[in-house]
């Protein structure tokens, strides 16, 4: 037995000391969840909303279902292994810090504490929530083929609208910090874990179950409000409401645990020598992300639970007849709306900055300027939300102010357009696929924000607000940035995670048909919220079908890229395998000078980082980190 | 300013010259060409702002996207790396000029300030702004001028409908919407059941039906003809459906038409309650 066996750096997840079978752990915390939500809604819902008078009426109990789901959900956390490790630690008795480590596929259906094994989780997770939104987002198009209900009612329309809006602004609030900053910021960092290895696997655990009850909605018929979820309609709503304050109160507060937990790993995990200045600006991304996680989410949450209580317990908060306001509502739900926004954004501008430092083989131009746009957007995001609420009768004077602090925002983005060009200029510009995704982020991210333009000035929002040309808007960052960042980063990164190429002939058949259909599909958007086409709407001015046929086609064709997507994993992953070289893109980062994928610690001993990231052009530039046995192991001293 | 061009090179001065030059070309063309054609097409005052807006802000959008074609197909088609040459090159490793992004910040900062700045002007030129569902001026708030005069139409949003309300005319309400050429009118929207948005497109309004509250809107048409009402907030299951078509007729055609629905809704207006702001809905309680 040696010091460091004594006191290992990965505090285990090991909460069953015997598996019996494969999956033991999901098995039985299921099997707990739903007997959690047999307690909570039929015995302690039904007691408590057998004695008020007013639920008699009601035909549907809102009160059996919330206790129901919340008693769900811990006991599911519970049967996952989550309190076992804080309750024997409050009992006294001795914790046993060793995980059982089976490697193996088994480890991703458990609560396991490597970030590695959260991330690809959070991989896994995304991708699934991202095609089935996606797939909703095809019924809408079918739908809007035709002006009138044609192939869904009204009701399926507006409920595909919803759970759409509502699952991708859930997932993808955690599309690239999930997957990839869970992976690849302890290893940035040249440390072995996060800070709080458990809280990043309760981060993740937190998101099927919020997952599933969001998606139980469908068969409780569905929720109206779109992923706003306007108060005085959300109180109108049947029990599918519910689903949505739930999962979306669980989301927000994962995203409030990513974000402090990011921020603690960054400021406390660094390696000897990491300073400041020598941040991959990746890194720097999801530092800014964290604090905007991490003071926004929790707004989202007394949010949700404020609606819930008006819902359950007779409160009145946002309901007119009561003394509440919607205002209220709409105020508090933007205020963690809009800093939302640049959560998904910036770290997406992170992966590409990264890539395109490595595929033009220059260092980062003006790595400050990049880091003054991560805080500043990141600051200036709390304060643009009225900018959603130009024309609901807000006080008029506020116009001015957030008109300015909206379009201030373009400032520090537009510092991100100059460094990629001053990182691409006089480069020696490589187009694989992770940098084509990567450019691509630049054209869609420049449209969004010109259309934002016409947004954030209140006379022309006057027509733009409301219609499909803030849809049009919103996806071109979003989808546009955001998912075109997260692509860039799966193709890039796929393997340092599997140790496995995707086809990259595959990636640019992909890249060319997501690209040109993307935006034959959300710059029509644009044209038809501007004449005068509601978005949300299930029917529409005949005169605008022909440009909706357009998009709709050309939305097919976006689901025909993610057919080549997923055909490219399974070809890449299961029949090709073509094993990666070990650094394949001839990068400078950190994370390729380990092996792929890379071992369970990390690092055997702690490294030393020696050198700023993207030495390239540099004559003898040093690699940044030294990785072996340099310095005397600190473990367990 | 001159050093760095002095020292900007040949490349990127002819560079920025192309840029201006093809800035300086487009955005006229753009603002003559395209201005006319944009929403919301200028059927009231207020439109007309709007529609000046949208093409002023085209043109100032022009030279941004100039700017960033030239400056990345540049650098995109040049700076490649040869498939030839066998050996991965490096780039030279820049790592930033000060001055350059202090240009970059002055030229966006400036931008932006004028962006916001004519933003802000443009809510206010004439007498009833060009916000649309808010008051017109958003420094003092002043009441319009023609505001004792003008012609007080209240709309109600219900789910999924839209009524209209005449205070002046015994409080009738209809189901259609005529309102009179070059008359100020005064819309006062609110909603008895959720939040909606009275989106009457042509017109250039849109203001919020929120629940217990009162978003009002002035707006004075100048053309006679249809326009569209919608609702822009959606509202639940009907929403695509709540619209519908109002007229801008004369002022003798609005008389006209006015009279015969006082006289055909006069057993329904003498039901109703005397001319409010705001329709309270019922208490209601849904819970458990």
């Amino acid at each position: 037995m040696t010091a460091v066996a004594a006191e290992p750096l990965t505090t285990g997840g090991g909460f069953y000391a015997r598996r019996h079978f494969p999956g033991q752990d999901l098995v039985i915390a299921v099997a707990m969840g739903i007997i959690g939500f047999v307690v909570g809604s039929a015995v302690i819902g039904a007691t408590i909303s057998g004695g008020l008078a007013y639920t008699a009426t009601s035909d549907q109990s809102d009160v059996d279902f919330v206790l129901g789901c919340l008693f769900g959900v811990g006991a599911f956390l519970a049967g996952l292994g989550f309190f076992g490790y804080p309750l024997r630690r409050m009992l006294g008795h001795r914790v046993e810090h060793h995980e059982v480590d089976t490697g193996g596929v088994e480890r991703y259906f458990r609560l396991c504490t490597d970030h590695k094994v959260v991330g690809i989780q959070y991989l896994v997770g995304v991708l699934f929530f991202f095609f089935v939104a996606g797939l909703n987002a095809m019924f809408m198009r079918t739908q809007l083929l035709f002006p009138t209900e044609t192939v869904v009612s009204a009701n399926q329309y507006v409920s595909l609208v919803s759970l759409h809006g509502t699952m991708m602004m859930q997932m993808m609030s955690a599309v690239i910090i999930g997957p990839l900053g869970n992976y690849l910021v302890p290893i940035m960092l040249g440390a072995k874990r996060m800070a709080f290895p458990r809280l990043e696997a309760l981060s993740f655990w937190l998101v099927p179950a919020a997952s599933f009850i969001l998606l139980s909605s469908l068969a409780l018929g569905g929720f109206p409000t779109g992923w706003t979820g306007y108060a005085s309609l959300a109180d109108q709503a049947k029990i599918g409401m519910d689903c949505y304050l739930l999962s979306f109160a669980l989301i927000a507060i994962a995203l409030a645990i990513v974000g402090f937990n990011m921020i603690a790993t960054i400021l406390t995990m660094r390696a000897p020598g990491l300073s400041w200045g020598r941040l991959p600006i990746f890194v720097w991304a999801t530092f800014a992300t964290g604090f905007l996680m991490l003071l926004a989410a929790p707004v989202l949450v007394v949010t949700m639970t404020l609606v819930l209580l008006d819902r359950t317990a007779g409160t009145s908060f946002f309901l007119t007849s009561g003394g509440g306001t919607p205002y209220l509502y709409e105020n508090l739900f933007w205020v963690f709306g809009h800093p939302e926004v640049y959560i998904l954004a910036l770290p997406g501008f992170g992966v590409v900055l990264e890539i395109i430092c490595v595929f033009a083989r220059k260092p980062l131009w003006g790595y400050p300027l990049a880091v003054a746009a991560m805080l500043g957007v990141s600051l200036l995001s709390f304060f643009v939300w009225q900018h959603h609420l130009f024309v609901s009768g807000i006080n008029a004077n506020l116009r001015p102010f957030f008109m300015l602090t909206t379009e201030m925002i373009s400032i520090p983005t537009g510092f991100i357009f100059l460094n990629a060009i001053g990182t691409l200029w006089r480069g020696k510009i490589r187009y694989t696929v992770p940098m084509l995704f990567s450019l691509a982020l630049f054209f869609n991210f420049f449209i969004g924000g010109v259309s934002g333009v016409f947004n954030s000035d209140a006379p022309s929002d006057v027509t733009t607000h409301g219609s499909f040309f803030v849809v049009g808007h919103f996806h071109y960052t979003i989808m546009g940035g955001l998912v075109f960042a997260f692509f860039a980063g799966i193709y890039y990164w796929f393997p340092k995670f599997t140790g496995v190429m995707l086809n990259e002939t595959l990636g640019k058949i992909q890249f060319w048909l997501f690209f040109v259909a993307f935006n034959s599909t959300f710059f029509p958007f644009l044209i038809v919220g501007f004449l005068g086409q509601p978005r949300r709407v299930s029917a529409y001015d005949p005169q605008l079908q022909g440009l909706n046929d357009w998009i709709t086609a050309s939305a097919y064709c976006i689901g025909i890229s993610m057919l080549v997507f997923i055909a490219n994993l399974v070809y890449s992953l299961v029949f090709r395998r073509e094993v990666a070289e070990e650094n394949p893109w001839q990068s400078k980062s950190i994370e390729w000078m380990l092996p792929s994928p890379v071992p369970r610690e990390n690092f055997e001993t702690t490294p030393r980082i020696v050198a700023g990231p993207y030495g390239y052009g540099v004559k003898d530039a040093p690699p940044v980190a030294i990785l072996g046995p340099v310095i005397p192991a600190v473990v367990g001293k | 300013m001159i050093g760095l061009w002095n020292r900007a090179g040949p490349l990127i001065r002819r560079l920025i010259v192309i840029w201006l030059v093809v800035s300086a070309i487009t955005s006229p063309i753009l603002y003559f060409l395209l201005g006319p054609h944009l929403p919301p097409f200028g059927m009231s005052d207020v439109s007309g702002f709007q529609a000046f807006d949208n093409a002023v802000m085209v043109s100032i959008v022009d030279p941004v996207i100039v700017f960033l074609v030239v400056f990345f197909g540049y650098a995109l088609v040049n700076f490649r790396h040869h498939r030839g040459s066998a050996a991965l090159e490096d780039g030279p490793p820049l790592r930033g000029d000060g001055r350059t992004i202090a240009l970059w910040i002055t030229v966006t900062g400036l931008m932006v300030g004028f962006l916001a700045g004519w933003g802000s002007y443009e809510l206010w030129p004439g007498e009833h702004g060009a916000g649309g569902g808010q008051a017109p001026n958003p420094i003092t708030l002043a009441v319009p001028a023609s505001a004792s005069t003008a012609l007080q139409v209240q709309v109600i949003g219900e789910q999924w409908a839209w009524t209209f309300r005449f205070p002046a005319y015994g409080g009738v309400e209809t189901t259609d919407l005529e309102l009179p050429v070059n008359q100020t009118i005064e819309f006062h929207v609110t909603s008895i059941d959720v939040i909606h948005s009275f989106w009457a497109y042509e017109l250039g309004v849109k203001a919020d039906a929120v629940p217990g509250t009162e978003n009002i809107a002035f707006v004075e048409p100048l053309q006679t003809g249809g326009f569209s009402i919608r609702c822009a907030e959606l509202c639940g299951l009907w929403h695509g459906h709540m619209s519908t078509t109002g007229h801008v007729v004369s002022n003798s055609a609005f008389q006209t038409w006015i009279t015969g629905q006082e006289a055909q809704w006069a057993p329904a207006t003498k039901q109703l309650d005397p001319y409010s702001p705001v329709y309270h809905e019922q208490p209601e309680y849904r819970a458990g």
